[in-house]
């Protein structure tokens, strides 16, 4: 008896880590909608993001980007003459909390878009209010392939990201490894209770395959597992010469030092999920040496753009160095206001259809392009463990 | 080669595995309570140790030493307040209390310091591998081993050598004919769980030296575990609990091995099932009647 009460423990704990993980892996942010009927010289936007709660720093980073971005569009005359004006309200990280959020902005504060919220769970909490109150939700880090289409394969018209979605980073490592070091085979190790790794490894496989490499092993963890050692003994023996490892920094962490330390010494690569200086403090900076991830942004990277981009950020906020989620909340605010320049006026369904016609616009994090699925279409940044660093190692754009 | 490392893995995962099986074996032996808090004492060990390290700058030696105190002390202090006043009433009421205590010990962790995972600090002891016959050996995997078997040759010492060691084994036969015999019972328990938890709290550091990621709630599953073993070597039996941790791990990894990784832990339940279902007394339960 007890030891079934155990296991309900272990079961719910294990299932609040899977959500933690995926929520850390997923974030988006809320936009700026001004409010479409607004008569004065201001456009009102809404900002529902994870303030506080267990991904506060996700929606915090989102937010300092954000505020450069409109403080930057209203010091140079605004939007066709109008400021910009942000309602910012905390989710708490919360699904419930965000929905409740997204209707005080829609119904009191009538405003024309939402940016938020960073996870993919809370934005889709949103989803049907954005579509009946015909508001832009707009999420800067959602990586989730639903937040926009919904199970059935219909479009959330009022729904849009500004980060890519997870499938295409597996794509992105697949042409890494592939083309880039130029590996004949591989194998992949991943996280079998996450849709996330689970998309990821998918995508890895059929990439990979059809770029003409062969995979030699499939092997799974389950989140909170601690040994990975026979697995890793298991992997080294089918002689991959790299091993995809789509998950999380904790288990991730773990698994770089003991496959390391099982003697396998070929390149590993994962995805935005490893992003955590965490990471480091667990796999130690050794065993980190000669592994990829792929991400949305490097304040490394010599693009004039972002080295602009990241000299603005320091300047505002002391010297920090912008994270992917600042210069993704960043792109958040001008792909809005970029479509709502297009539009040429704040009426709701023009601005819609305007950023669904989004074409090849610059941005800190890629040219965006979006597509039918209102996702964008952009450049991925591959980055380099180089002595517990984060090394800028390349930009691999979307075939 | 790869069995060979992968029976080394086993070996490193089944000397943690027994070190926490004997807690709960001694403990069952003594006054029949299979004491769930012992998973927890094996994480506040493996806390007491990172912080040793990271925060004394102790070595790894006085650390382990350390911790093994600290989690004899803690030990005896569940024993004198939770589980002495109920020595008398129900097994039930006993078993429940345990649950008690171990998620009081696991919320307070985490309302102290929160749940977020700590990363032990690398290079504490010499990590060197080496090649044999083909496998890939780390060093740390031998001085796991070699410190569990120092643990438990000391332990059978003290068992079988010792003045307590017959106390306890005494008490365990027949706690009011010990009585009578001028044994002290009350210190003779309190002994016994101060070994068993101390034994939890170094295999606590050990876990952290091996897989570094240690944090509030990570006692749960070892705990969990350490039980089967203790059940499949038999639970009270000393021995039993080695030979059934070393067991465990080596299963738990062979099922790895052939790659069903995800089935590891459904293999240690099912071993528990399949245990209880045949041989309830454990592999060293039928001819052997001595209990500690």
């Amino acid at each position: 008896m007890k030891s079934s009460i155990k296991k309900i423990l272990v079961a719910s704990t294990l299932f609040a880590g899977v959500l933690a993980g995926c929520s850390g892996g997923h974030n988006s942010s809320g936009g700026n909608s001004g409010g479409g009927d607004a008569k004065g010289d201001t456009i009102k936007i809404g900002a529902n993001l994870e303030l506080s709660g267990e991904v506060a720093s996700y929606g915090q980073s989102i937010s300092e980007g954000m505020e450069l971005a409109i403080e930057e569009i209203n010091a140079s005359g605004g939007v066709d003459g109008k400021k910009i004006k942000v309602v910012k309200v905390d989710n708490k990280s919360d699904n419930a909390e965000a929905a409740s959020a997204a209707t005080r902005l829609t119904s009191q504060e009538n405003v024309l878009a939402i940016i938020g919220a960073a996870t993919s769970g809370n934005t889709i909490a949103q989803a049907q209010i954005a579509n009946d109150t015909k508001t832009i939700l707009l999420s800067p880090s959602g990586t989730a392939p639903n937040v926009t289409e919904n199970e059935d394969g219909s479009i959330n018209e009022y729904v849009f990201r500004t980060s890519y979605i997870d499938p295409f980073q597996g794509t992105v490592a697949a042409n890494f490894a592939a083309k880039e070091l130029g590996v004949k085979t591989a194998a992949i190790y991943s996280d079998s209770a996450s849709d996330y790794a689970k998309g990821l490894a998918a995508a890895f496989k059929e990439t990979f395959q059809k770029a003409g490499g062969k995979i030699v092993a499939e092997e799974s963890y389950v989140a909170g597992d601690t040994d990975f050692r026979s697995t890793l003994t298991r992997i080294k023996s089918a002689n991959p010469e790299f091993v995809f490892i789509p998950g999380y920094y904790e288990e991730v962490g773990l698994i770089v030092k003991q496959a390391r330390e099982s003697g396998v010494t070929v390149p590993l690569m994962g995805a935005d999920g490893w992003d955590s200086p965490t990471l480091v403090d667990l796999a130690g900076k050794d065993a980190l040496n000669n592994t990829f991830i792929t991400n949305h942004y490097s304040a490394q990277d010599p693009d004039t753009k972002i080295q602009e981009f990241v000299t603005k950020f320091k300047e505002k906020y002391k010297d920090k160095s912008p994270d992917a989620f600042n210069a993704l909340g960043y792109d958040s605010v001008y792909l809005l206001v970029d479509a709502i320049k297009r539009a040429g006026s704040l009426d709701r369904e023009a601005v819609k259809d305007a950023l669904a016609e989004t074409k090849d616009i610059s941005l800190v994090t890629g040219v965006v392009t979006i597509d039918k699925k209102h996702n964008p279409i952009k450049s991925a940044t591959i980055l380099e463990y180089v002595d517990g660093e984060q090394k800028f190692k390349a930009k691999v754009d979307p075939e | 080669m790869e069995w060979i490392q992968q029976i080394v893995n086993g070996i490193s995962l089944g000397s943690i595995y027994a070190l926490i099986a004997l807690g709960y074996t001694m403990v069952y032996g003594i006054i029949k309570l299979i004491n769930f808090a012992h998973g927890d004492v094996f994480m506040i060990g493996s806390f007491v140790g990172f912080f040793a390290i990271t925060g004394w700058n102790l070595g790894f030696f006085p650390a382990l030493l350390l911790s093994m105190t600290v989690c004899a002390i803690l030990g005896v202090i569940i024993e004198r307040v939770a589980y002495k006043r109920l020595r008398n009433s129900t097994r039930i009421a006993a078993l429940i209390t345990a649950i008690g205590v171990s998620l009081l010990i696991e919320y307070v962790v985490i309302y102290f310091r929160g749940a977020q995972p700590e990363a032990y600090p690398k290079e504490i002891l010499p990590a060197k591998s080496f090649e044999l016959f083909g496998a890939k050996i780390d060093s740390q995997s031998l001085y796991i081993l070699l410190i569990t078997i120092v643990l438990m040759v000391l332990l059978q010492f003290i068992v079988h050598r010792t003045k307590i060691g017959k106390a306890m084994r005494a008490v365990s036969h027949d706690q009011d004919a010990a009585q009578l015999m001028g044994i002290n019972v009350d210190t003779t328990i309190s002994a016994t769980f101060a070994i068993g938890s101390a034994l939890a709290g170094a295999a606590g550091v050990i876990f952290g030296l091996y897989y570094i990621k240690i944090d509030p709630l990570m006692g749960i599953i070892p705990g969990l575990k350490a039980f089967i073993a203790a059940v499949l070597g038999g639970i009270g039996i000393i021995p039993g609990a080695m030979v059934g941790g070393f067991i465990l791990g080596i299963v738990e990894v062979i099922v790895s091995a052939f790659g069903f990784s995800s089935w590891r832990d459904a293999a240690a339940f099912i071993i528990l099932i399949l245990i209880l279902i045949f041989r309830p007394s454990g592999i060293f339960g039928k001819n052997t009647r001595e209990k500690v």
